[in-house]
């Protein structure tokens, strides 16, 4: 078997979610007409899917998963329960609201807010900021801090290129995310169990790391509103919360900004979030997650199993820094 | 017509259901049921345990409320259903408890130690199975007459804090919204202010004849 490493892999290599999934059968069939597993690039011509938004193609030799790849043991998540088991208290604090109740979110005409230090703040059209970047497709995992986990397909643009864009001034450490904060769209938002409106925010070289996304689809489909849409933030190596979603506001900021679940329960929810199987929430262990799709817990793996992004915090303490 | 053996089976028959659910639901999970489908949702043990938990809960409500039924409006015949009420309330916590001892724990004493001694919800939890435990062996009539009433009485007042540890557990358990643990608590604190308003009238009552 051929293992490639990340950066050989095309997007048109990417296999189609239907394909995938029945990928057992294709070897079955494939080894029966002595062709190779590689043979699935055969299958992978259709590769990466619809987009409506406009812009860019994926198919411009764009990378596959940077950094840890996915291992055999990361089955990707089925579309099915990625997009109906979902902690997004805007549209209500139960798994299954954001399904039921994210339609009535209009996610165009949408506007990104640029500002704080940054050479040039401005009010961008979603598209207008999107347009200039390549998608790409990342197959990450994703970790709840409620100890459950999923493997995404998301599809998107990696942070670091668009804030290279948007040139932040030498003096900006941290960067903002805010969510839209609208509860006639939103009724989650009409009660106050979280302050509204959402926000989460990154150190700068954490936003410019290479896993770092900002994530318009999944499985090459448009990102379904229960899951961020038009987009959101996605950071493997940390819990989920700080994957702020339907993003209207980034903001610049010289110190470290509030966080929305830091400020909800300081004591439980840190600014650094950072996976980690030997800290504990306070309530409950992070040492073992349950993987959506399998019932047996497993043993989480720290920064989710993405050790390169180690480096960003050498010589910290990563229990007070949690 | 309460105490008709057809109610009997009928109130038997309700408080399984929650488990009949379950067990339909995993069927299908498992693939044995094609033909119907599963609620259970993408995190199945977590459902599971919140189902059981919930249940235990409610029927504990349930089986606390009996008392003050019988006395507010005079159905005696609804002492005949505390033991079946009772019992149910075990039944549940102890499917709760088997889950997380094999789903959780993969039956692993130490890990179980472990987060019995490391968390709060857990051990509030475990305290409040370990309450009922006594309460289910003690059941039977051979045990009322083994014990005699009065202490027999006396030992099944454990329901009380039992309740109380496990709405504690499901309030330490949810991540934010305490909306539905709280609720829980006040019905509980309603029932239980309920007797101790009751045990200082029916004191005064016998001390002024």
């Amino acid at each position: 078997m051929i293992i490639r490493r990340p950066a050989d892999i095309p997007s048109s290599e990417i296999t189609p979610e239907s394909t995938y999934l029945r990928r057992r059968e294709f070897i079955a069939r494939a080894a029966g007409l002595g062709v190779a597993f590689a043979g699935a690039t055969l299958l992978g011509g259709a590769a990466c899917g619809t987009r409506d938004a406009g812009g860019a193609d994926s198919a411009d030799g764009a990378l596959s998963p940077e950094g840890g790849p996915t291992s055999l043991d990361d089955k990707p998540t089925s579309f099915e329960d990625i997009t109906s088991y979902n902690n997004y208290y805007e549209f209500g604090t139960d798994k299954a609201d954001p399904k039921a109740n994210a339609g009535q979110l209009r996610t165009r005409p949408w506007t990104v807010q640029v500002d704080g230090l940054v050479k040039r703040p401005a009010a961008y059209a979603i598209d207008d900021l999107l347009k200039p970047h390549a998608l790409q497709d990342r197959v990450y995992r994703h970790r709840c801090v409620e100890a459950w986990s999923m493997v995404v397909p998301w599809q998107g643009i990696p942070l670091r290129d668009v804030i290279n864009r948007l040139e932040p001034l030498p003096s900006a450490r941290f960067v903002q995310f805010t969510t839209l904060l609208d509860p006639r769209q939103m009724p989650g938002q009409r009660r106050n169990v979280l302050d509204w409106p959402y926000v989460d925010a990154l150190r700068l070289d954490e936003a410019m790391h290479p896993l770092t996304l900002l994530a318009t689809g999944i499985y090459g489909k448009t990102m379904p509103n229960q899951n961020g849409a038009p987009m959101r933030l996605v950071i493997p190596w940390k819990y989920g919360f700080k994957g702020v979603k339907a993003i209207v506001r980034m903001s610049f900021t010289e110190k470290q900004p509030p966080t929305t679940w830091n400020v909800a329960a300081p004591s439980e929810y840190g600014f650094y979030a950072n996976v980690n199987p030997e800290v504990d929430h306070p309530r409950w262990t992070q040492s073992r997650e349950r993987r959506i799709g399998e019932f047996r817990r497993r043993a989480t793996l720290m920064f989710n199993g993405y050790p390169e992004v180690a480096g960003l915090y050498r010589g910290m303490d990563m229990r007070s820094n949690f | 017509m309460l105490v008709h053996p057809a109610t009997r089976a009928a109130v038997f028959l309700l408080c399984l259901l929650p488990f009949l659910h379950l067990l339909a639901d995993w069927a299908n999970e498992l693939g044995w049921l094609p033909a119907w489908e599963s609620t259970l949702g993408p995190e199945q043990i977590h459902e599971t345990q919140v189902r059981t938990g919930l249940w235990t809960l409610r029927l504990l409500a349930v089986t606390l409320a009996v008392t003050p039924a019988r006395q507010l409006l005079g159905l005696n015949a609804l002492a005949k259903y505390r033991r079946m009420l009772g019992l149910f309330v075990f039944f549940y916590v102890a499917l709760h408890v088997a889950t997380w001892t094999w789903a959780d724990a993969n039956f692993d004493l130490g890990y179980m130690i472990e987060e019995v001694t490391k968390h709060r919800y857990i051990l509030v939890g475990m305290l409040g199975f370990l309450l009922l435990v006594p309460l289910a062996v003690t059941s039977t009539k051979g045990w009322i007459k083994r014990m005699g009433g009065r202490r027999w009485n006396r030992l099944h007042m454990l329901i009380y804090p039992a309740a109380v540890a496990g709405t504690v557990h499901y309030l330490w358990a949810v991540k934010k919204d305490a909306l539905f643990p709280f609720i829980y608590l006040a019905v509980f604190a309603l029932l239980l202010g309920y007797r101790a308003v009751r045990a200082v009238a029916d004191r005064r009552a016998r001390a002024a004849p």
